[in-house]
């Protein structure tokens, strides 16, 4: 590591992408929070707060080895757990302009907003204590395993050439499969009708935080302050723009009315779909891109999730699983090195093998996160029980998980 | 003439509606109140100060009837809001002095439906 300098602007721009990305779970606790009853605000809340706690912690102590140490092919071994070795020498492997530890540090706040974003799925009807064990053993055997393949040094993805920017197949995809996988087997909520959001206020409150995030979350990716973190800036606004007004009239075409709620729903669809290409493509692109997700997405909430009858409550797979499985294949089309020469053409630009690679490394982690996913909820299902019990259920997670009330009728 | 007023548990409302509406009472108000029976409310927690005793959100309902649908009301009112928990809630009937319909200022039973 000896010819690499720290760069004092990358590391400037790398630490506030950092608390950018940090704002962002909290920015889906009041996404999400909106959208529950008001008995269950506080549950999603406290969710979303200790997905953050615990997750650094995992992170710091081993959960950075698993997913960026050096290779052992399923994950990265222990080399650097505790942070033993991740100090202020930048390692080139990852980022030579910053300190390592700053790298770390970025990469923690995207595997804390990983296992939060499931929360949409099994939203207002999980144990607490189900949840953080959950959380612990989800980041451990799933999210750590494939962001070593897709990013670690020797990972077998990375090594295959996959193209994802900035967590497409890592954040978005595993999320979105575990989403689905754990609305399926706990089952519906106890309810008699579709329930209102309780505060649309508070949703798009919490959908500016996470666009506003998504800057550090896309453009950090770059980890330097540099042409292509601007480029990545502006794509990704783009995208969520453009997949924002689909939405809009989609609502519009089949339910008569544009929404609050569409709109921001499609924004944030957008800003997951171009996650994975954010980075290599341009922003006529991303326009084309943001209207694709706008398309499937709002397909996949309105028609996939009535048909299937599944209650993924706060479409957790409809936006984030299906917005980045379109967006690894869409990097796969529309990916060019003009924009980013070290990543590869995409099928629009002649090379037809990287769609292949996509294809390959989404339906793998599809596989996978399916799979590790049910193990984990069945023995944890066996172990403490997931699902809260009818009367808790009823009476709200605020009152019976956690003993306070986000909302007082009277003083 | 009487007024039925039954406080319930909120999430019996949906319930209680249902068979209301099957028995052909339409006409009802909602309010959300607060209170507590036998079973004294929930303890909360804020900073480890234990607040005890808090009141339970509770919904009550109104309806105004004549006297052939005071069964009925009162047996769908029962039939949604029963769980056989503790805080499935109360029924009170009173009598109604009056009843009348702004709109046509009718007075009466026959403004009560």
């Amino acid at each position: 590591m000896g010819n690499t300098i720290i760069n004092a602007g990358d590391t400037a721009w790398v630490l506030m992408a950092t608390a950018l990305v940090m704002l962002m779970t909290p920015g889906l606790a009041f996404f999400y929070g909106g959208l529950v009853r008001r008995k269950n605000i506080l549950g999603v809340l406290m969710q979303c707060f200790a997905a953050l706690c615990v997750v650094s912690i995992q992170w710091v102590l081993f959960g950075f080895s698993l997913a960026f140490a050096p290779s052992h092919g399923f994950w990265g071994g222990f080399a650097f757990a505790g942070l033993k070795g991740v100090g202020f020498a930048p390692n080139p492997a990852y980022a030579p302009t910053i300190p390592f530890e700053a790298f770390m540090v970025f990469q923690m706040m995207f595997a804390v907003i990983t296992p939060a974003l499931i929360i949409g799925a099994f939203a207002e009807r999980m144990k607490f204590s189900s949840f953080l064990l959950f959380t612990l053993l989800w980041t451990t055997f799933v999210y750590d395993p494939i962001a070593h393949w897709v990013w670690g040094m020797g990972g077998w993805l990375r090594t295959l050439g996959v193209l994802d920017f900035a967590g497409g197949i890592v954040v978005h995809t595993t999320a979105g499969i575990a989403a689905l996988v754990t609305a399926l087997i706990i089952g519906k909520r106890k309810i008699d009708r579709a329930s209102p959001p309780h505060n649309l206020p508070f949703a798009a409150l919490g959908a500016a935080l996470l666009w506003f995030g998504w800057f550090g979350f896309n453009a950090g990716s770059a980890l330097a302050a540099n042409g292509l973190a601007v480029s990545t800036f502006v794509v990704t606004n783009t995208a969520a723009s453009s997949a924002g007004l689909t939405w809009m009239f989609m609502d519009w075409i089949f339910n008569g009315q544009t929404t609050v709620l569409g709109t921001i729903t499609g924004a944030v669809a957008g800003l997951a779909t171009i996650t994975p290409a954010s980075g290599f493509v341009s922003p006529a692109s991303a326009i084309i891109i943001g209207f694709f997700a706008g398309v499937f997405c709002f397909l996949a909430v309105s028609f996939l999730k009535p048909r299937f009858a599944y209650d993924d409550s706060l479409d957790a797979f409809g936006v984030h699983g299906i917005g980045g499985i379109l967006g690894v294949i869409a990097t796969g089309i529309f990916a060019s090195t003009l924009i980013n020469p070290h990543g590869a053409n995409g099928l629009l630009y002649g090379n037809t093998k990287q769609i292949l690679i996509q294809l390959l490394a989404v339906g793998v982690t599809i596989v996978y996160t399916f799979m590790a996913t049910f193990i984990i909820y069945k023995l944890i299902d066996v172990i403490l029980g997931v699902r809260v019990g009818e009367k808790e259920e009823f009476m709200g997670l605020d009152l019976s998980q956690h003993h306070e009330t986000g909302y007082t009728l009277m003083e | 003439m009487k007024l039925i007023v039954a406080i319930i548990q909120p999430y019996r409302l949906e319930h209680v509606k249902e068979e209301l509406y099957k028995m052909n009472v339409n006409l009802l108000t909602v309010s959300e109140v607060l209170g507590h029976g036998r079973q004294k409310g929930i303890t909360e927690i804020y900073r480890g100060i234990k607040e005890s005793g808090n009141l339970l959100r509770k919904i009550r309902i109104d309806i105004a009837v004549n006297e052939e649908f005071v069964e009925t009301t009162i047996k769908a009112i029962i039939k949604g809001a029963k769980t056989g928990e503790t805080g499935d809630g109360k029924i009170f009937v009173l009598d109604l002095k009056d009843c009348i319909r702004i709109r046509t200022e009718e007075r009466g039973p026959v403004a009560i439906g």
